[in-house]
């Protein structure tokens, strides 16, 4: 691991040390509805300890990716290891260290957030009944559920049936949570609370992988990303690693715009960018000094230089294209 | 992708993790409270249990004469109590217990696909197969607890109408009440045979659909096909593998001599229904892609 991941000023701290073994490792994962192929060879690496931020636009094949995750399909080729155990060969031991939000949450509509939670341990061979009560109301207050445990799962808010669903997922102490748009329907304190909650399981060590369209929620919190389209899995690695092969520019502040222009274009710079006092140009494999120099050296004031990166939601756009299609 | 020098961690200590007695106990318990709970499924049991009362303050209130039509049971209510439990059983079985059976038992599986819960009690993770046998006992508990309730209430308010002197038989013979309580333990047993196969075959219908309604009424439409196709004796011994046609054979248990070979051969077609029908079922949910 070279690139060292800078943490945002408020918390994802991300050790170079940490990311030495996968969490989830897939070979040529392919699974097809009929002639549409769903999830086409994907690999996917999702290293332990890591916020795994997995991307894609609609029907990207990031949902069908999960489910084949978690054993609840199977593929038509490729492999799936979680936690070091094939699936589906070894679910039922494996999932029980992992907690999940598939598709939205999902319990029975007459029974309360509460009996809904008792429910889902009930069935959980690997734990302790006695602790059944406590641990349920612990997720609930997590999530903060409490005034609400007594409530009818049906007469729940939106808001409320997305975080019993993440408070199922916190039943037990996990070592992966496969969160799939865990801030679906969240106010926006819902939302940061569902991102502090995110931070604080990654500091414990749980391994998070979560899908999201809200790639500035993503930016924040995941260490690493991954991003789908069209059921390839286009790009994936740290944070830092795949912005840094998106496409960096440069940005030049000066009073004699043609001169720099020519004087890029002798680098073999494309610009892409020309405004009143400034230069947007491709960067290229140069160094800032380097344009700098040229720069200077040919006689151009420079006023500023700066290398601009793009925002995830920008690289996304640019993988996965504009339009509001779905891709199929 | 990434310049991470990646190596699947060890083994993971997850198969050392300690295992909880009684864990099938815990799982039917949570079971048997969502299906003993469900106002939907109360209700078909407030139902059932008041057809015996129904049947009793009507006979009582208008006692037939002898030859006035019915089913012969009915004569033979005002002798003894005891009647009352077979009679209330004999009309259920054809309709009110198959619909129960098909609510329950169609809703199994369909509805946990329906509510979506299926995906996430099977990422607890449960194994298909102890899923598939959960939901079956709470389903078969409460088919059992529908057949005690008809013929227990039936009995009840058979006792308090009509008296608990010696019970006499369909063929004329008297036996003592004690006996005549067997009898009546057998007829339930029968009758719960008899549901067995078609609970199978609900179940069967409920791994195959995400739409409950669908798995309930194509149950009770099999059940109707399967009156209407026994009614036509055009068919002759094809008949006798359609499920309901020996339902009601244990009509011979309240004659004074029963042979216990042809009861068994009765319930031969129930029981056979039953394993392919719960084979089918446990085929198809271990193998099917849960979508929903």
């Amino acid at each position: 691991m070279t690139a060292v991941v800078t943490a945002p000023d408020d918390g994802a701290v991300a050790q170079p040390a940490q990311f030495t073994s996968l969490a989830i490792k897939t070979v040529g994962l392919t699974r097809r509805f009929g002639n549409h192929v769903a999830v086409n060879g994907v690999d996917l690496e999702v290293p332990r300890g890591s916020v795994f931020g997995f991307l894609g636009p609609n029907g990207s094949g990031k949902t069908t990716t999960i489910r084949l995750l978690l054993g609840l399909m199977s593929p038509h080729a490729g492999s799936v290891e979680v936690l070091g155990g094939a699936i589906p060969a070894r679910a039922a031991e494996v999932l029980t260290g992992v907690g999940t939000l598939v598709e939205g949450p999902a319990f029975h509509p007459y029974l309360s957030g509460r009996d809904n939670l008792r429910r889902l341990d009930a069935f959980d061979a690997s734990t302790d009944p006695r602790t059944s009560n406590r641990r349920v109301a612990l997720a609930l207050d997590r999530v903060g559920l409490t005034a609400a445990a007594r409530k009818n799962y049906r007469r729940y808010s939106l808001g409320m049936k997305q975080r019993l669903g993440i408070a199922a997922a916190l039943l037990r102490p996990r070592e992966l949570l496969i969160l799939d748009e865990p801030t679906n329907g969240l106010d926006p304190q819902g939302t940061r609370e569902v991102r502090t909650l995110i931070r604080e399981l990654a500091a414990d060590g749980t391994t998070v992988l979560v899908s999201s369209h809200l790639l500035a929620e993503i930016e924040q919190v995941a260490t690493h990303v991954g991003i789908m389209s069209a059921g390839r899995l286009l790009r994936q690695g740290s944070l830092a690693d795949v912005l840094q092969n998106a496409n960096t520019q440069l940005r030049v502040e000066t009073t004699q715009p043609d001169d720099a222009l020519r004087v890029l274009g002798s680098l073999g710079l494309e610009v892409s960018e020309q405004g009143p006092g400034y230069l947007l140009a491709g960067m290229r494999e140069l160094t800032a000094d380097r344009v700098n120099a040229a720069l200077v050296n040919a006689g151009v004031p420079v006023h500023g230089l700066r290398v601009e990166r793009p925002a995830l939601e920008d690289f996304f756009v640019q993988l996965t294209g504009e339009g509001f299609d779905v891709v199929r | 992708m990434s310049s991470v020098d990646t190596v699947l961690a060890p083994g993971v200590d997850i198969a050392t993790a300690p295992r909880y007695h009684g864990v099938l106990a815990r799982q039917l318990r949570s079971e048997l409270r969502l299906v003993f709970r469900r106002r939907r499924n109360v209700a078909m049991l407030i139902v059932l249990g008041a057809v015996p009362i129904f049947i009793g303050t009507a006979v009582k209130l208008a006692t037939p004469r002898p030859g006035d039509g019915g089913p012969a049971f009915i004569g033979q209510l005002t002798n003894n109590g005891l009647f009352l439990a077979f009679t209330a059983l004999t009309i259920c079985l054809p309709v009110f217990l198959p619909l129960a059976v098909a609510v329950v038992c169609g809703d199994a599986i369909a509805g946990e696909a329906n509510t979506g819960t299926l995906r996430y009690l099977l990422t607890v993770p449960v194994s298909r197969t102890r899923l598939l046998v959960v939901k079956g006992l709470g389903a078969l508990a409460y088919m059992a607890a529908a057949i005690a309730l008809v013929a227990v209430v039936g009995m009840l308010t058979g006792l308090a109408l009509f008296g608990s002197h010696g019970v006499t038989l369909l063929s004329g013979d008297t036996i003592p009440f004690a006996s005549g309580l067997g009898r009546a333990v057998g007829v339930a047993i029968f009758v719960f045979v008899d549901l067995l196969g078609l609970a199978a075959l609900a179940f069967f219908l409920s791994t195959l659909t995400e739409v409950p309604i669908g798995a309930m009424a194509g149950t009770v439409a099999l059940v109707i096909a399967f009156a209407v196709l026994d009614s036509v004796p055009q068919l002759g011994s094809f008949r006798g593998i359609l499920l309901t046609h020996h339902w009601l054979d244990f009509g011979d248990l309240l004659r004074s001599s029963y042979s216990i070979t042809s009861l068994a051969h009765s319930l031969l077609v129930p029981v056979a229904y039953t394993a392919i029908f719960g084979s089918a079922a446990w085929a198809r949910l271990t193998s099917a892609d849960i979508t929903s």
